[in-house]
């Protein structure tokens, strides 16, 4: 054993905790100096989870990086991290995007700019912590603590309905936690009444060993579905969103687009599929169902929003619609496609909030009709921005069209009417985006006070510039990031068709042909 | 060794790369920007040549010519795999010598063109884009790389469309392309997906390359029901392409667009995407007779209805405009026929015809200052000789007298139609033939319509702009004169056999894209009868634009009263279509989802509920809260009558 070993087996807990120490850091610095400090804490922790990148083994398909303790004995709740690659491209997507927020934040956060800086750092912690624990009740912890500094941050620096805005974001997600939570109590008792002989485990990963009946399958998987879809949002538990959205600060709004909704799907991915596989495919014409209603009512309802936020807002329900129904074609490609939207939505939405907020931070309005023309006097902008927008309508090169085109074609061979209808979403993402596109950047400048607007400065290109580029590499090279979270995708489907009990139709649906959706019998 | 083959969709890319930076920073000269744009292009063309001699080469050897470079693997997910790879067959190499060569003839005259447009170096920027991505659709070896650079090809016509962004119709006419565009791309993307799951239902290991796509073809008996579905669904992806009906409505539109623009994407090259598509693709096609009669069927309807539109416009472009529907229309008509060489031989012959008018016409507009109505012009033939020229020319040449190259392809296609082969074409081919032959006639009569109110006759537009009228500079005559030369001798690549010729391009494409509608219906006499025959109407159309246009100027008014003004209404109203789509499909959905699913369903009924039920938490807690008075004598109050209850229940049980 050598001295780097510690190290080596805590890498995710450095990754997961740097933040923190960065929160304390800024919270006890001095107030000037807390931008920069909080951006070199955020940056720090960017470059050690690159080390995950590159040392992370693409061939294997379980947890990397393990790191288990004790934690509470008795009960067989430990402190149990690790990441396969799905989790991995979540990490590294939360630790790209967190410098990028607090870049993007300077100049827009002028008040309790200590706290502020503090509460994203920490908030950085709480998402990594769910994304690398393995531990149920240690996912439960994370889960609730990022709860907290997204809701101060909404509340304290948020818009005119900040508090309502804020309120109602906690209330839906605390409402669905703690249908959670009683799911996983049952779960944590299940195993010690079954697999567990009398001992007690919250390790994941022997939890997934639980046989449950598919009665209690049915309730458990509702009632983490529940807690997960409010998150994604999920027509029709999706009405916090835009409030939040609207109301919460650039930053906020960012996080909560690029990162806080991939807590809903990988959720999914993490916890409801793998655990209830049985139940998720007996529902899955009903997520479906909801899954393409809130991809073509998003686009649509997005079409007429007057404010370049809520039309934003209401993108994402679109494109989380098509997450979650890649998520349940349960094959490969469906899978694979919606981790990759995860990641491009990320960039994409997130992408699409810094830029409001940069026209937002000059004309303290976010109503379209109140622009026109800026492509004539913010032209570097409306280069980024054009980029940003063509991402997000999924154009083929760069990366919105990878995931878009890999969950339609993995869900086509599931359910090809629900395909069908889902895919009016990329027509309908091409009108609402490029409407607003048209009337923010061109026509006439006759507004008099849109005529000097400064273009880019040079701190924003630098925090637009990563994502312009992760645009781009992200359209053209999408193996590596395919690649390294194939082994656990694949491993994901196999456990679906082993134990949702239909492995003759499953087993057609992971990667065999299935033109007619094959509607799940129950012969348990 | 084939590697080289990407340097030809790169270099233009490099050029958009450099011009863009170009135009971001203002750090290039217009000399820089003109001699980068030009030459990025010219090398693609040198190496399209070099690649086709190479192919030549390959056919001499006998076998079929093929090049094929990978680069690397693109998206993969499971056993679902697509590489980053070019195919360059004989058909593509006819398109790369089309995009290229006459790509660079309209970059040429661009320079001239957009000279003084301060927005110079994102003109040529996303010029070069386009022609990259055009060439990626050309060259792309499997299905998904080639809807890469049909999208692509569809965002550069919408930047460019709307390319003159501070007037909002043109941006809204940019927009109005890109979004039925993706209407058919909607299309095209369910017949990959069809097409993929269809071959695995029936245990082949699936594919979306071309290559692969032929030999599994080929090899297997693919359930009939899939070919027709995907083929089909592919055909939506070429109506919005190649705006056929019901589709087309956005082109038109599209002439919002700087002139060279119409020339190249809207005439020459992306607009023919979709017949290329159907052509690389033959082998599917000829599997499903059905589809190739929708599509024979589509084309030839396309064709007639765009140029009864075409006979009453008074902007130059918009004929033009729907000249190029119409044309289209006729390409599509042969390839549903199974003619694919003559298919695509019209595309090249139209290319040279239609880019020469679209440019013709840019030099009319930059003489007459901006000016589009051909009621304000006339009688400049005198005052810009060389655009009259190579205008008239081009004329001829759509028109299909005799000896242009227009007139050899036409021939070709109706001779096809004449010639249907039962086998794939389930309807007659006399009656595509007739709707053929009608609308090759007005495509004459509204095309001589045009020079003579644009060329003769006295000026229309005042005096002012009368001295304002210049002959264009070298830089747009000399494209001008080449792209006229290619139109009266470019037919001679496929001089057809009735006329002793050798049908070349027929036999380069022969293995590409097998022509199938070669079957003997009428005898060579009839069929030299039936092409004299049209000659002379041909002729006599033209006479009679003559007679209707210059002799007694007043005839078309009263022709229009004449037809009662409706069929006129029609006509010059383009029958209305977009009013049609406008009512039926984009406004309703507008107001449903602003007044039904935003205002009430989002709004009302989903947060309405949420907040009703925090509203009655509320309430309910208000209520229980009310009960906590603390007062004594209330709780001892409760306790009795609990108790009173209670007691009264044990006693009554």
């Amino acid at each position: 054993m050598d001295a780097f070993e510690p190290i080596r087996y805590n890498i995710l807990s450095i990754v997961t905790f740097l933040p923190l120490l960065g929160a304390i850091v800024v919270f006890s610095a001095p107030a000037k100096a807390a931008r920069v400090v909080a951006f070199l804490f955020s940056l720090a922790t960017f470059a050690v989870s690159l080390v995950l990148w590159f040392r992370f083994d693409p061939q294997v398909a379980g947890m990397q990086f393990l790191a288990r303790y004790y934690w509470i004995d008795d009960f067989g709740i430990t402190y149990s991290v690790g990441i396969d690659g799905i989790s991995l491209l979540l990490v590294l997507l939360t630790t790209f995007m967190t410098p990028i927020v607090i870049l993007g934040s300077f100049t827009a956060i002028q008040d309790k700019i200590r706290a502020y800086m503090g509460l994203m750092l920490l908030l950085e912690t709480g998402m990594l912590g769910a994304f690398v624990a393995l531990d149920i009740f240690l996912f439960y912890v994370f889960w609730e603590a990022m709860l907290v500094p997204m809701y101060i941050i909404i509340g304290v620096w948020g818009g005119p309905r900040r508090v309502y805005a804020a309120v109602k974001f906690f209330l839906f997600t605390i409402a669905g936690s703690l249908l959670m939570l009683v799911a996983i109590l049952v779960l944590y008792f299940e195993y010690h009444d079954t697999v567990g002989a009398g001992t007690y485990s919250a390790y994941l990963l022997d939890l997934y060993q639980v046989g449950l009946t598919p009665k209690l399958q049915v309730w458990m998987f509702v009632a983490f579905a529940l807690a997960f879809a409010i998150k994604v949002p999920m027509f029709p538990l999706h009405t916090w969103l835009p409030d939040a959205h609207v109301e919460a600060p650039t930053g906020g709004s960012v996080i909560l687009a690029a990162i806080l909704l991939k807590m809903g799907t990988y959720g999914f991915v993490r916890f409801a599929l793998p655990l209830f596989p049985w139940a998720a495919v007996e529902l899955a014409p009903t997520i479906r169902t909801l899954a393409v209603i809130g991809i073509v009512y998003g686009a649509l309802v997005a079409m007429v929003q007057p404010d370049v936020k809520k039309l934003v807002a209401y993108s994402s329900v679109s494109h989380l619609g098509f997450v979650m129904l890649g998520l349940f074609a349960f094959n490969v490609q469906g899978i694979e496609g919606s981790v990759y939207q995860m990641l491009s939505h990320g960039l994409s939405t997130g992408g699409l909030f810094l830029l409001v907020g940069v026209i937002y931070e000059r004309r303290h309005t976010r109503l379209i009709s109140e622009f026109g023309g800026l492509a004539k006097v913010m032209p570097g902008f409306a280069f980024v921005f054009m980029i940003v927008t063509l991402s997000s309508i999924g154009l083929p090169g760069l990366n919105g069209f990878v995931g878009e085109f890999l969950i339609l074609l993995g869900s086509f061979g599931a359910a090809p009417a629900f395909t069908a209808v889902a895919a009016t979403g990329v027509i309908l993402g091409a009108v609402y985006m490029l409407w607003m596109f048209r009337r923010v950047m061109f026509g006439p400048v006759d507004n008099p006070a849109n005529r000097g607007l400064r273009d880019l400065t040079r701190r924003e290109m630098w925090v637009l510039a990563p994502v312009v580029v992760m645009i781009v590499v992200m359209g053209l090279l999408p193996k590596p990031f395919l690649s390294r979270m194939e082994p656990a995708v694949k491993d994901l489907v196999t456990t679906i068709q082993r134990e949702s009990g239909h492995a003759g139709i499953a087993g057609r649906q992971a990667d065999g042909p299935a033109l007619v959706a094959q509607e799940p019998h129950s012969n348990r | 060794m084939e590697k080289y083959l990407w340097a030809i969709p790169l270099l233009p890319l490099l050029g958009a790369g450099i011009n863009g930076f170009g135009a971001l920073t203002g750090a290039l000269s217009r000399r820089a920007v003109n001699i980068i744009a030009c030459t990025v292009v010219g090398i693609a063309f040198v190496l399209a040549c070099l690649v086709n001699w190479e192919l030549a080469q390959q056919a001499g050897h006998g076998g079929a010519p093929q090049l094929v470079s990978t680069w690397f693997e693109w998206i993969a997910a499971g056993s679902f795999s697509v590489d980053a790879a070019l195919l360059v067959d004989p058909l593509a190499g006819v398109m790369l010598l089309v995009v290229t060569g006459v790509g660079f003839l309209i970059h040429v005259y661009s320079t001239g063109y957009m000279a003084h447009d301060p927005a110079y170096a994102r003109y040529f920027a996303f010029i070069n884009l386009f022609t990259f991505a055009m060439l990626l659709l050309v060259m792309g070896e499997n299905l998904v790389l080639m809807f890469v650079g049909w999208e692509g090809v569809g965002l550069c016509s919408y930047l460019l469309i709307g390319f003159w962004f501070t007037d909002t119709e043109k941006a809204y006419a940019g927009k109005k392309a890109f979004v039925v565009n993706r209407v058919g791309d909607f299309g095209f993307l369910l017949g990959l997906f069809v097409l993929y799951w269809g071959l695995k239902e029936q245990g082949i290991d699936a594919t979306l390359s071309i290559v692969g796509l032929r030999e599994i073809v080929g090899a297997n008996a693919i359930s009939g029901a899939v070919i027709t579905t995907v083929c089909l669904l592919l055909f939506v992806g070429a109506t919005g392409k190649s705006a056929q009906i019901p589709l087309y409505v956005w082109l038109p539109d599209a002439m919002a667009g700087p002139t060279p623009v119409s020339a190249l994407i809207h005439a020459a090259t992306m607009v023919t995407a979709g017949v290329y598509m159907i052509s690389r693709l033959s082998f599917l096609y000829l599997q499903s007779p059905l589809a190739m009669t929708v599509v024979a069927c589509v084309g030839a309807a396309t064709a007639l209805y765009a140029a009864t539109i075409g006979l009453t416009q008074f902007d130059i472009k918009k004929v033009l405009a729907y000249s190029t529907v119409s044309q289209l229309g006729y390409m599509f008509l042969a390839v549903g026929l199974g003619a694919f060489s003559a298919g695509i031989f019209h595309l090249v012959t139209h290319a040279f015809f239609k880019a020469c008018l679209f440019l013709g016409s840019g030099a009319v507009i930059h003489a007459m200052g901006g000016e589009q109505d051909i009621r304000r012009m006339g009688g400049l033939r005198a005052k810009i000789p060389y655009t009259y020229w190579t205008f008239l020319l081009a004329t001829i040449a759509i028109a299909g007298v005799f000896g242009t190259s227009g007139f050899m392809s036409k021939d070709e296609i109706l001779a096809a139609a004449l010639a249907a082969n039962p086998d794939y074409t389930l309807v007659p081919g006399w009656l595509l033939y007739s709707i053929g032959t009608l609308g090759a006639l007005l495509t004459t009569f509204y095309m001589f319509r045009l020079v003579f109110l644009t060329f003769f006759g006295d000026f229309r537009g005042g005096k002012d702009l009368e001295h304002h009228v210049h002959e264009s500079p070298w830089s747009m005559v000399v494209p001008l004169i080449v792209l006229a030369a290619l139109s009266i001798v470019g037919g001679l690549m496929n001089v057809p056999e009735i006329l002793h010729g050798d049908e070349r391009l027929h036999h380069w494409l022969s293995g590409a894209a097998p022509s199938v509608a070669r079957v003997d219906v009428v005898g060579h006499g009839a069929e030299i009868g039936l092409m004299v025959a049209l000659q002379v109407l041909i002729l006599g159309t033209i006479a009679l634009a003559y007679r209707m246009y210059l002799k007694s100027p007043a005839i078309p008014q009263r022709a229009a009263k004449v037809l009662g003004g409706v069929p006129y209404r029609l006509s010059y109203h383009k029958y209305y279509v977009d009013e049609i789509y406008d009512t039926l499909i984009v406004r309703p959905l507008h107001s449903i989802s602003r007044v039904f699913l935003w205002g009430n369903v989002d709004v009302k009924i989903v947060d309405g509920s949420i907040n009703g039920m925090a509203r009655v938490v509320r309430y309910a807690s208000d209520l229980l809260g009310r009960l906590q008075t603390g007062q004594l004598n209330g709780y001892a109050f409760s306790i009795v009558v609990g108790m009173v209850a209670i007691l009264a229940y044990v006693a009554v049980k």
